[in-house]
């Protein structure tokens, strides 16, 4: 230091604050202290002017610890460590003031869900009951469900399969490329506008009333790009190694394709599927275009409207009586649950089938 | 698609059977190559028809309406002098697209940060995997918890944001419930913010080790690290991510229609009633339409889906640059 | 503008995983200090001790004391942040900040630490572009990403930004194993160099470059894989090459293991 202090080295050291490797810091307990008495205040100034929804109370404590954190830093430690310590407050913020709503969310749903919900309401329709009437159950709807969602797997999934074997194995030059935009495109559908697809050939311009086939076809539609997606990422993560030693065996490419290539990729393939299925079961509009939602059980899906479940819990809230309300919340619970379950089995099976890509 | 350059027409070695090697394609290939190419030139039919038959319907729609489709502020399309247009519903999209994207990414990218740099690391990766299957909560779902636990609970809310803020015009309120374009827009951005948080997430954990490193070595704080390094790299992935959020948000029917007392009307207050949706329009007026209505509909839905093919389109286009950006960087 | 390091007893893990062992040892101040061993011997790690970079990796922890100085680099109240100022560091790969342009990546550290006006700016990049042999390959196009430039110029940048922030000592983490032998060059010529102004401690892989560009030379060993890493001897780089006292360290030096 004492040595080598030419005029440039000093002119460096003038302009920045001195060099210190201890820096005066604020207590451990200060950031938890703070946050006691912002969530305090914020209940105190909420009490004090009366304020009727916690979300307001939610609101001042949160800004309140902010800001406090950041003078409290800047004073006491400095600008930049105030900086950080800002965005740290402001992360950790953003988090927990998600999270409210989020859980608020899953809460709602499962407490008032489960008030009506039991083996009669699970396997009963609504039948003639009138929509004021407590009674009455999803019965139809689940059935309704059930076979849309088949319907449009057994549509979507060998076709969104081989078009992304198309992609993965054979495809180069501009049809492939074509083809991969589309698929993405495809991606980005609304699910009424696929629903009005259907709607204007089928019933429109064919003349077919509404039934749970019209419904299967435009959740095929949304369906399709989301496997061939899924199934395309899996596709590639096979080595082409494996490729390689099959088609120096002398196997032809499509046995390869089918004995070699698609057995690696199966748990994945699967995974993708399933997660697919969880997205389109929880669609509602293109079935209130196409499937019109019917009162009482209708097992042909071929003929005449049906029921579905996310559609059967909007018009529930749609008849706006406490015990519509409650149908509605039950439904949803039994909707959100099957959607959980499939998308927890989905990511088992990919974590179980896992080692199998190589990894 | 980084498969080997021949696969195709890699001659396959003399097989057992000793027939002739001359043949180019066994039936066996050609047949499963006919399907698969088949399959992709079907989805490509299926997007070609919806645009056609979407076009067709509109045109029908649109040269049956008596009066401009693109700026009437009405939609009556039943009886012998059909009017409508879709300049509220334009206007109500926007807005409460706007609006979601406004608060959403903001929160998301907090959130993704959150779980990427600041979380303890035991918590970060069942963290993402929650948000993963929030994601997954149907939107109707979403529409029922807007409708019946939101709506109530923000009134509050909007009073005192009408005592702070009631003189800008936007943000006036008169009290009613609080079913408006500014709720949607909320109820929109917690839809949309688990999707726009796990592609930030995924992005924010590429960043390289050594971008990372290189800004703690110059005594960065952990803020300037996020600033040097994350957030350059993670920017166009950002981007991206909110706009495959922006695409769900202006097609979402659900929830609008739950929440939203649609009138047709253009209000300059945001915590007001007005306004409307293109999908919430036609889920609501879907069941008292006619042929025509549906029509009418349809031609609504088409400029959505235009919108939306945008969108969509510019994200793809940023993903794609970005890719090429960081295969130069690597 | 060079400080003595002095560490002593000092521990680091990976989790529950040792992977050095009570290490002590003083680096002078103006000199260069080479760290040789074989892989896995924690020669990496240590240096990264050395500005608080360790605790950084995910399970790290480091128990004893590293003098710089007077001032124990570990001891309550420290800001690890200003460490790191203190203490530069340039790595095994280059890594200019990828998104900045060669100037802004020198200026990036000085940016950090404060207001500087645009001509105080243009004179400390210059002048640490001048300090990593860079100037006058890079003077006409300062304002073009750093990403752009060959390895060997990426690594002298990443030297001149290290550099401009005037640090006391400088790490480097075999600073050329990335490089091909021309620019291995450069930078060999540059440490000899810098050390007239920085502490500057290196860990190579390379024999030879440890015997050309260092003053004094500490040998790491292991006794076995999965065990902590160990510091057999630190000496004059001459006599470690010619007659070491330990003699894992002569059969390290002649070829017989590692």
């Amino acid at each position: 230091m004492t040595v080598a202090t030419s005029h440039r080295h000093r002119k460096v050291a003038e302009s920045r604050t001195p060099l210190a490797l201890k820096q005066s810091r604020l207590p451990r307990w200060t950031l938890p202290v703070l946050a006691l008495v912002a969530v305090a205040a914020g209940c105190g100034t909420g009490l004090a002017a009366g304020l009727d929804s916690a979300v307001q109370w939610g609101l001042i404590a949160a800004l309140l610890f902010v800001v406090g954190t950041f003078l409290l830093t800047a004073a006491v430690e400095g600008g930049r460590q105030a900086k950080d310590r800002l965005a740290t407050t402001v992360v950790w913020t953003a988090f927990l003031l998600a999270v409210v709503p989020l859980a608020s969310l899953l809460w709602e749903t499962v407490d008032r869900g489960r008030k009506v919900l039991n083996g009669y309401f699970l396997s009963h329709s609504m039948g003639t009951l009138p929509d004021a009437l407590p009674g009455g159950g999803v019965y139809h709807a689940i059935i309704g469900t059930l076979e849309q969602v088949g319907l449009a797997t057994l549509i979507a999934a060998p076709l969104g399969l081989l078009t992304a074997i198309y992609l993965v194995e054979y495809g180069r030059g501009t049809l492939a490329k074509v083809v991969t935009f589309f698929v993405d495109v495809m991606t980005g559908i609304p699910s009424i506008v696929a629903g009005l697809f259907v709607l204007s050939v089928w019933i429109l311009i064919l003349g077919f009333g509404p039934s749970g086939f019209a419904g299967s076809m435009a959740l095929a539609i949304l369906m399709m790009p989301v496997v061939v997606r899924s199934t395309e990422e899996m596709l590639k993560l096979v080595p082409n190694e494996l490729r390689e030693a099959s088609l120096a065996l002398g196997i032809p490419k499509w046995r390869t394709v089918l004995k070699v290539v698609l057995p690696t990729s199966i748990g994945g393939i699967t995974t993708g599927v399933m997660l697919a299925i969880a997205r389109i079961t929880g669609e509602t509009a293109p079935v209130l275009l196409l499937v019109w939602g019917a009162k009482t059980i209708n097992n042909n899906p071929f003929d005449g409207a049906q029921q579905s479940l996310p559609l059967y819990v909007f018009q529930q809230w749609q008849q706006g009586s406490d015990a519509s309300y409650d149908r509605a919340w039950a439904a949803a619970l039994v909707l959100i649950a099957f959607v959980m379950v499939l998308n927890l089995v989905a990511r088992g099976i990919a974590r179980w089938k896992a080692p199998k890509t190589g990894r | 698609m980084d498969y080997s350059p021949h696969p195709t027409t890699a001659p396959s070695p003399p097989p057992a059977t000793g027939s002739v090697s001359g043949k180019a394609v066994r039936p066996g290939d050609r047949i499963f190559l006919g399907l698969s190419r088949g399959s992709g030139i079907a989805l490509l039919v299926i997007m070609a028809a919806i645009a056609a038959f979407l076009t067709y319907r509109s045109v029908l729609a649109i040269s049956g309406d008596k009066s401009n489709f693109f700026t009437t502020l009405d939609w009556n399309a039943v009886g012998t002098e059909p009017k409508f247009g879709i300049a509220v519903l334009a206007f109500g999209t926007l807005v409460s697209s706007v609006v979601a994207m406004l608060i959403a990414v903001p929160v998301a990218v907090g959130i993704a940060l959150f779980i990427s740099h600041y979380a303890p690391r035991r918590l970060a990766s069942p963290l993402g995997y929650v948000i993963d299957l929030l994601a997954a909560v149907p939107s109707i779902v979403y529409g029922l918890w807007g409708a019946l636990f939101l709506v109530p609970h923000l009134s509050g809310l909007y009073g005192w944001l009408n005592d702070f803020l009631g003189w800008t015009g936007i943000f006036s309120y008169s009290n009613g419930a609080a079913r408006s374009l500014f709720t949607v827009g909320i109820l929109l951005a917690i839809m949309i913010l688990p999707i726009v948080t796990s592609v930030s997430r995924e992005v924010f954990l590429q960043v390289p080790r050594m971008h990372e490193e290189a800004a703690l070595a110059l005594g960065a704080t952990r803020w300037e690290v996020i600033r040097m390094s994350v957030l350059p790299f993670g920017r166009s992935g950002v981007i991206s991510a909110s706009m495959l959020g922006l695409g769900r948000a202006l097609g979402e029917t659900m929830a609008v229609a739950t929440v939203l007392s649609p009138s047709f009307l253009i209000n300059a207050s945001l915590l007001d009633p007005g306004g409307g949706t293109f999908a919430q329009n036609i889920a609501s007026k879907f069941s008292e339409a006619d042929t025509f209505g549906q029509d009418a509909l349809i031609a609504s839905g088409l400029v959505l889906f235009v919108i939306t093919l945008l969108v969509n389109g510019a994200a793809r286009l940023i993903i794609a640059r970005r890719k090429e950006y960081s295969g130069a960087s690597a | 503008m060079a400080k003595r390091i002095d560490v002593s007893g000092l521990n680091a893990y990976y989790g529950a995983h040792k992977a050095i062992d009570d290490i002590s040892m003083t680096v002078e101040p103006r000199s260069v200090t080479a760290f040789i061993g074989p892989s896995g011997c924690g020669k990496s790690t240590f240096l990264r001790t050395l500005n608080r970079m360790h605790e950084v990796t995910p399970g790290g922890r480091v128990e004893g004391k590293v003098m710089l100085d007077d001032e124990n680099l570990y001891g309550s109240g420290v800001d690890p942040v200003a460490v790191r100022r203190t203490v530069g560091m340039v790595f095994q790969r280059p890594n200019p900040f990828p998104t900045m342009s060669i100037f802004d990546n020198v200026a990036a550290g000085l940016r950090l630490n404060g207001k500087y006006r645009k001509s105080e700016l243009k004179d400390v990049v210059e002048r640490s572009l001048k300090g990593a042999n860079l100037w006058n390959e890079v003077k006409d196009r300062l304002n073009k990403p750093g990403s752009g430039l060959s390895g060997g110029q990426q690594q002298r940048l990443c030297i001149a930004r290290a550099i401009a922030v005037e640090p006391q000592v400088l790490l480097m983490d075999e600073p050329c194993s990335a490089l091909d032998p021309i620019s291995t060059l450069a930078i060999e010529d540059l440490i000899g160099e810098l050390k007239e102004r920085f502490t500057i401690v290196i860990v190579t892989h390379n024999m030879q470059q440890a015997a050309r560009v260092s003053d004094r030379t500490a040998f790491f060993n292991l006794a076995a894989v999965g065990k902590p890493g160990k510091l057999i001897e630190i000496d004059e780089t001459e006599r470690i090459f010619s007659n070491p006292s330990v003699q894992a360290t002569e059969d390290y030096i002649s070829g017989r293991f590692g």
